[in-house]
Parts: C-alpha cells; sequence; structure tokens
C-alpha cells in the first residue's frame, strides 16, 4: 500500500468516528487518569451506552496534563460542541450519557470547557487560560487521538513525516535537522542535528538508534505521558532516525515501573507493522527497520547514554569514559544513535513542516517548545508546553495557576536531582538550556517542582542527595563516598547538630563532587546543595545557630502543639488518631501532646476538624510552654 | 494457609524453578539476555532465589558472583518471598514535599514491617519507589495494580484496614 492509500483509510475510518452520526466519548485513561478512579468511570459509561450501540463509542485515551482534573471524560457529538469534563465519577455517567448522548444538554455544570483544535490541529480549551501561554507541539495529540489507533494518529498527519523522509537522502535530513536547530531534550542539550550527523559518518554496516525513555528523575513524568498518550509520534522519529544514520534496527528502553507505556508501545508497534510501516521494505522505499522494547530494571544511572548501553547489553549500569562517543562505538561495539522521546517525538513534525518553522519557535539558541511536569503546591499541576524563552514567573502563574490555597512561593526546583532550586528573585529567568544553567539549575529533563513556605529547602537539598546517594552507581569514589558524607551532613543539620564550619565544609564537598565524577549525574549530584547553599543560606543558618527550621518540617526540630484557647474538650480526633498515644488531656478536658512520646507523624494535625484547628508545628521546640510537655504525675518510665 | 502447606507450597515451586529457567535459558542462552531472564523469573515467581540464580549463571555459562551482581545493581529485583500485595510508597520529589515519608513510616507502623520486609501473615510487602510518575496526585501508594492518591497517614490505616480485614480485629487489640 502507498502511504497516499494509507493516508486515505485512516481519513475515512477517522472520519465515520468523528464527523459521522456517531457520538464519541473519549476517556482519559493514562496512568494519571487511573490513579484518579478513570477506570471505574470507563466502565460505568460503557454499562451506560449500553444498548445505544451504532450511535456512541467509548476509547480510551491518554492525557491532556490537566492532572488536577483528572478524571477528564471528552463527549463529541456530531454538529454540536465538544464538551470536556473534568473530575469524573462513575456516579456522573448516567447523568452525563442521559444528557449529552442521548439528550442535548451539554451538562454544563460538570463541564470544564469546550474543546477546540484535533485533527492537525493542537487540541486545547479555550475557557482555560492556562491554554493562552502554551503552545503544544508534542502535547498536540495527547488526550483526543486515540494512542490504541493507528488510524487517529495518521489522519492526524501523522506518518507525513517519515513519508517524506523515505523519499529524502539522509543528507537532506541532516541538514533539515541542522536548521531547526533542535537540541537533545534528555537534559544537555547537545545538539541533535551534530549528533546523528556523527552517526551517519560512521562507518559500519551494523548501527543501532536507541530511544531513551528511562525517565528515572523522580519528579518528571512528561515521557510517561507522550508514551501512553501518543506513542506513534515517538515510533516514527525513531524510523526517521534510523534511516537517517543507517540503521535497521532501534531499541525503546523504557522503565519497568511503566507498565500502561510499555504495554501501548507493543500495541503500537504492531499496529504499525501492520501498516507496513515498519519491517521489511517500508512504504516500498527498501529500507527495512525493526523496533524492540527493552525493558529498564530500575537505576537512575540508566539514563546516561553509555550507562543505557551496558543496562541493554545486559550488564550493571555504569558509564564509561567518553570518547569514544556511541555514535562511533556504542551498543555492542557499534555507532549507536541515543535520543531521548521528546527529542524523537519532535523529528517528524521537523521533517514535515521543515526546519524553519521549527526554529521559529522559542529562542535563538534554544529552539522549540519545552515540555514541564508541573508539580509540588501549584494549583495547576499536570503538563505544560511552552516556548523555550518563557519566563519561570510565566511558567508558575499564569500557566500552573500561582500558589495553592493562595500560599507564598519560596522555591521552584527545576531539573530534578541534577538540578537546582531557585528562589523569587530569579523567577524572571527565561527558560532556556543556557540560562539556566547560568542560574545554577538544569533544563534537565523537565521536572518543575514548586515549594511554598511548608517546604524547608535543607530537607530539600537532604532528600536529593539521599537520592543520588541510593542510585549512585559507585563506580566514582567522589560521588559513591562524597554524596554519603554531603547526606549525613545535611542529616547532621537537620537535627540541629550542624555548625558554620559544617556548612564551610559541606560548600566544599558538594565543589570536590562536581570536580571528581565521571558522568553527568554525579557532575550535577550537587547541584540541589549548591543551589540551596547559594540562594537560601539564610535558613541553613537558622537550622545551626538558632535550632530552628522555618517552614517547620524538621522532625527533630519541630514540635506539635494543641493551642489550649482553640481546642474543644469534647472533640477526640487527636486522641483516638494519635498512633503513639502521646495526646492527653488535661484537667480541663483541653488536649496536650506529651512531647516525649510523640513521633511527630502529623496525625493530630490532620484530623483537628477545621472549626477548630488547634494543632500547630513550633520551632525550635524551646516554644512549647513548658507546663504543656509532659503529663504532669507520670513516671517516664513505668516501673517493672 | 498453615505453615505446613506453605512449605509445601514452596517444594513444589522450587521444582518448577528449575524447569522454568530451562525453557527461559533455552530460548535465549545469551548474556545479554542476562536481565530478560531475571524479569521473567521475578515475574513468575516474584523474586529471585539464590538457587535460581545459580541456575542462570550455569546455564549461561557466567559467574554466579556476575549474576548477583547485575542483579542488586537495579532496583526492580528482589530476593525473599513477597506478600501477597505489594506496597509502594511513593517518594519521589512531588510525593515527599507532600508528606511522602510520612505516609510511609504510617504504613510501616500499621503492617509492623521494615521498608523491604514482608509482614508475617505474608499479606502485605513494603517498598519505597523513586517516583512513579504520579506526582500531580501526591502523595502516591500503590497497592497491587491499584494506585491510591493524595493519602495521609489516617488513610493509610483505612486503607490497609479494608483491605485486610482480619487486621481489624488486630488493631483493636493493639489500641
Amino acid at each position: 500500500m502507498t502511504f497516499g492509500e494509507i493516508e486515505r483509510l485512516a481519513r475515512q475510518n477517522w472520519g465515520s468516528l468523528y464527523n459521522g452520526e456517531i457520538t464519541h466519548i473519549l476517556v482519559g485513561t493514562a496512568t494519571c487518569g487511573r490513579a484518579a478512579g478513570s477506570m471505574a468511570v470507563l466502565e460505568a459509561i460503557r454499562r451506560e451506552i449500553t444498548g445505544l450501540e451504532g450511535k456512541a463509542r467509548v476509547s480510551e485515551v491518554g492525557c491532556m496534563g490537566l492532572c488536577s482534573c483528572e478524571p477528564l471524560v471528552v463527549i463529541i457529538k456530531p454538529g454540536d460542541f465538544t464538551v470536556c469534563y473534568h473530575n469524573v465519577t462513575p456516579q456522573m455517567a448516567p447523568q452525563l450519557v442521559e444528557g449529552y448522548v442521548r439528550g442535548d444538554d451539554p451538562c454544563l455544570e460538570l463541564a470544564l470547557g469546550t474543546v477546540a483544535g484535533g485533527g492537525e490541529e493542537a487540541v486545547y480549551i479555550p475557557e482555560l487560560d492556562l491554554f493562552k501561554y502554551q503552545s503544544r507541539v508534542l502535547l498536540r495529540n495527547c488526550g483526543y487521538s486515540s494512542p490504541l489507533e493507528i488510524d487517529h494518529y495518521i489522519a492526524g498527519g501523522g506518518y507525513r513525516g517519515l513519508a517524506r523522509a523515505l523519499e529524502m537522502k539522509p543528507g537532506r535530513i541532516l541538514s533539515e535537522l541542522e536548521k531547526s536547530g533542535l537540541r537533545g531534550r534528555g537534559g544537555a542539550g547537545f545538539s541533535t542535528a551534530a549528533k546523528w550527523a556523527m552517526c551517519s559518518r560512521a562507518k559500519s554496516k551494523t548501527k543501532y538508534v536507541i530511544c531513551n525513555a528511562d525517565e528515572g528523575d523522580p519528579g518528571a513524568f512528561m515521557d510517561r505521558v507522550l508514551l501512553e498518550s501518543d506513542p506513534q509520534a515517538v515510533i516514527e522519529g525513531l524510523i526517521i532516525a534510523g534511516y537517517t544514520i543507517g540503521a535497521k534496527q532501534g531499541y525503546i528502553y523504557v522503565r519497568e515501573e511503566y507498565p500502561l507505556a510499555i504495554q501501548r508501545l507493543e500495541i503500537a508497534l504492531r499496529q504499525a507493522s501492520e501498516k507496513g510501516l515498519l519491517g521489511r521494505d517500508i512504504l516500498k522505499s527498501g529500507f527495512s527497520y525493526k523496533v524492540e522494547i527493552v525493558k529498564g530494571a530500575g537505576a537512575f544511572v540508566s539514563g546516561e547514554e553509555t550507562a543505557l548501553i551496558a543496562a541493554i547489553e545486559g550488564r550493571r549500569s555504569w558509564p564509561e569514559q567518553r570518547p569514544p562517543y556511541p555514535a562511533e562505538a556504542g551498543l555492542w561495539g557499534q555507532p549507536t544513535l541515543v535520543n531521548n522521546v521528546k527529542t524523537l517525538a519532535y523529528v517528524p513534525l521537523i521533517i514535515q513542516k521543515g526546519g524553519g518553522w521549527f526554529a521559529g519557535i522559542g529562542t535563538r539558541n534554544s529552539p522549540g517548545t519545552a515540555l514541564f511536569a508541573l508539580a509540588g503546591k501549584l494549583e495547576n499541576t499536570g503538563l505544560a508546553e511552552a516556548p523555550m524563552g518563557t519566563s519561570l514567573r510565566t511558567l508558575v502563574y499564569d500557566i500552573g495557576g500561582g500558589m495553592k490555597r493562595g500560599r507564598q512561593f519560596k522555591a521552584v526546583q527545576i531539573g530534578g536531582p541534577s538540578g537546582g532550586c531557585l528562589p523569587e528573585g530569579l523567577l524572571d529567568t527565561p527558560i532556556d538550556f543556557d540560562s539556566l544553567k547560568e542560574a545554577g539549575a538544569i533544563m534537565g529533563s523537565g521536572g518543575v517542582i514548586v515549594m511554598d513556605e511548608d517546604n524547608c529547602m535543607v530537607d530539600t537539598a537532604k532528600f536529593f542527595t539521599d537520592f543520588s546517594r541510593q542510585e549512585s552507581c559507585g563506580k566514582c569514589t567522589q560521588c559513591r563516598i562524597g554524596t554519603c558524607h554531603m547526606f549525613s551532613m545535611l542529616d547532621d543539620i537537620t537535627k540541629g547538630q550542624g555548625t558554620l564550619k559544617l556548612l564551610e565544609a559541606l560548600q566544599e564537598l558538594a565543589e570536590d563532587i562536581k570536580e571528581g565524577s565521571l558522568c553527568g549525574l554525579g557532575r550535577m549530584a550537587p547541584n540541589p546543595v549548591l543551589t540551596t547553599l547559594r540562594y537560601f543560606c539564610g535558613e541553613y543558618e537558622a537550622h545551626v545557630l538558632e535550632q530552628h527550621c522555618p517552614a517547620r518540617v524538621c522532625k527533630e526540630l519541630t514540635a506539635y502543639y494543641i493551642l489550649p484557647e482553640k481546642c474543644y474538650k469534647g472533640c477526640d480526633h487527636c486522641v483516638l488518631a494519635c498512633p503513639a498515644e502521646a495526646v492527653f488531656s488535661d484537667e480541663q478536658g483541653l488536649k496536650v501532646v506529651d512531647q516525649g512520646k510523640c513521633t511527630k507523624c502529623g496525625s493530630c494535625e490532620l484530623v483537628c476538624p477545621a472549626e477548630y484547628n488547634a494543632v500547630i508545628r513550633l520551632s525550635p521546640v524551646s516554644l512549647v510552654p513548658e507546663n504543656r510537655r509532659t503529663k504532669p504525675g507520670t513516671p517516664s518510665k513505668e516501673p517493672e | 494457609m498453615t505453615k505446613q502447606s506453605l512449605e509445601q507450597g514452596e517444594s513444589s515451586l522450587n521444582q518448577e524453578n528449575v524447569e522454568i529457567i530451562d525453557i527461559l535459558v533455552e530460548s535465549r542462552r545469551h548474556a545479554r539476555h542476562l536481565i530478560d531472564i531475571l524479569q521473567e523469573i521475578q515475574s513468575r515467581e516474584g523474586y529471585l532465589s539464590n538457587q535460581d540464580m545459580l541456575e542462570v549463571a550455569k546455564s549461561l555459562k557466567m559467574s554466579s558472583a556476575t549474576v548477583w551482581g547485575v542483579a542488586t545493581f537495579y532496583n526492580q529485583f528482589r530476593f525473599s518471598p513477597p506478600g501477597k500485595k505489594p506496597v509502594r510508597v511513593c517518594l519521589g520529589t512531588a510525593c515527599h514535599l507532600s508528606g511522602g515519608q510520612l505516609v510511609l513510616d504510617a504504613v510501616a507502623r500499621e503492617l509492623k514491617i521494615e521498608v523491604g520486609g514482608t509482614s508475617e501473615d505474608r499479606e502485605f510487602d513494603l517498598d519505597r519507589v523513586a517516583c512513579i510518575g504520579c506526582c500531580a496526585l501526591a502523595p502516591v501508594v500503590t497497592i497491587g495494580k491499584d494506585v491510591y492518591p493524595r493519602m495521609t497517614p489516617p488513610r493509610v490505616e483505612e486503607v490497609l484496614v479494608e483491605l485486610n480485614p482480619s487486621s481489624i480485629q488486630k488493631g483493636l487489640g493493639a489500641g
């Protein structure tokens, strides 16, 4: 079949789905949707539409990126508005089906907005402000086009890039990439064209392409969403890469922790093969290509390209000295191209629309868009895609909707365990590879965590260091032992045992680790410590000099205290919730936390009814009034 | 299940093991598939026993130290029998910032086991994971294939009691 025929057939199928008589119901069932209960919603909707065969159809789709609104349901009604519903429960299914599928009531009280775009245009919800600041290139199909039906992807312009690429000489593809200025989205921002050219020049009969989907960065889930929502885009990019450098075999290395992404990739690969877009003699071009999925067994360091290759070869995932670069001698000693999921997903569009189109988005040195996973104390958490050069402020306040419950912004952590924490003063920093590096953070894979006054910066640095310490592969001494020492120093500080001298030593050690590690992960592991020391030094000093944790997070420096003037004697919530039996009543029936018994689990604070709101945290612990610290009259230990 | 029947079950499982490994190794007798093979054994049996790894080493003509070295390098592999319901507490950045550690402490307290352990009745085992990619729903706990979003210590108790009603009595007894 020629590509023209494949496309025509796909459009016919698509057309009958979307423009025919059938009402189409889309349920977002990516991992985040499932966590919010979308499988029960799917089941309920299926139940409700029995008897409507030929009139209504349900499809599973991926994630639109509006995680805080999950589960999401979209109803596409022929000749009427397409409406998106948010926070849908199974109990709403009868109302939605009765209202908008059987009847003409769009149930506006449950709606988030209407859906615009679709087909070849990016999907968006015009009623939501957060879409105004975005330009969705990678996310264009997510949450609308079904990842389980290749025809959706093709009808929206999919695989046109591949068809075009197969008619071009590899040299032309490389010059188009060069023109686009695309930089690798795995974090380091190396020029994609240069990497491909190096691989293409390498003289070898056997070459490989690896799609790096080992998204190990805690706080990043863009690759997962892309693979679960629009897997064909990644596969198309992977095929074009193979054709360009002259490889016959591609691999997708996915984390085993992403079972749904693996499942959807398998389906997508099978469908692509059935269409003749993978396998022998693709689209009669004479080019043959196979793609295999490799399941990663879970190691953060596997994200580094030489370590990734070792993992595919069945070895311990240890980084190797470069050069030789994988582009010269990689998997089983053959030239190997390693690209991130997002990098590959841009490629089909660059071929289809031209490098100039891509270079026109974003900034001069960092063209294109940036895909972020927004998490933390924001109103709108989820995925966002904005042009490079957008400021952090726009990302936090306009796209992220600002701080949750009007809390005070404190810091934004960008780039995961290799990135840095930036304060309010740097919110106007444009997001691009070079500006972020200058500020001490990195673009990284794009995980953005926003913190408020309830988050302790020392604790945050300790958290990332703990991660790096556990995930250090152990090859270089500075990283293996250095991160352990950094962790124990930070641990001492959070326990109030730090000194000013220790802070100096911490700074020095962090710089040594940067110098003495082989791979990027080791070299960047001290970034969270260095940036917090640089921008939040006062907070470290408060821990060290005053035994005071300003965010009241560090357990040893914080006490739970029940305000007697707010406590209500008839309420026993905290007493019942306390797992340590540390809450007792004083002679007036008001509750007191026995500081000797308290394990600081926070249960009392959570269960204290909002109308009393009597449980607070105090730091330093010496702020707890002396007469309300322990149960009077009880010996500290019961006699034997 | 009584202790005796558990033991019986185990020994019959071990015989099966050898067969499984034979099949696995027969089909792909190459060192490059070591991780695949280990993953497949774990997905069938829930963990990697010493016996399994020795068998794999022999078939792939590798030293057992190499097999052990690879298996222990990756977070996915476990070396003790799992519980029926694996409890995974996410401690990714977003979960950490919204109290993931307190949730982990609560699970450990309720199940009376430590991270990496299996409860006495082999109902639950507990592990922490670095990030399962549900950051917007933090803090997250997964039990088996179910994801529990926005957990708190009091919610942990509710969920675990719901899943294992026999623990209600225990809970009352202890309380």
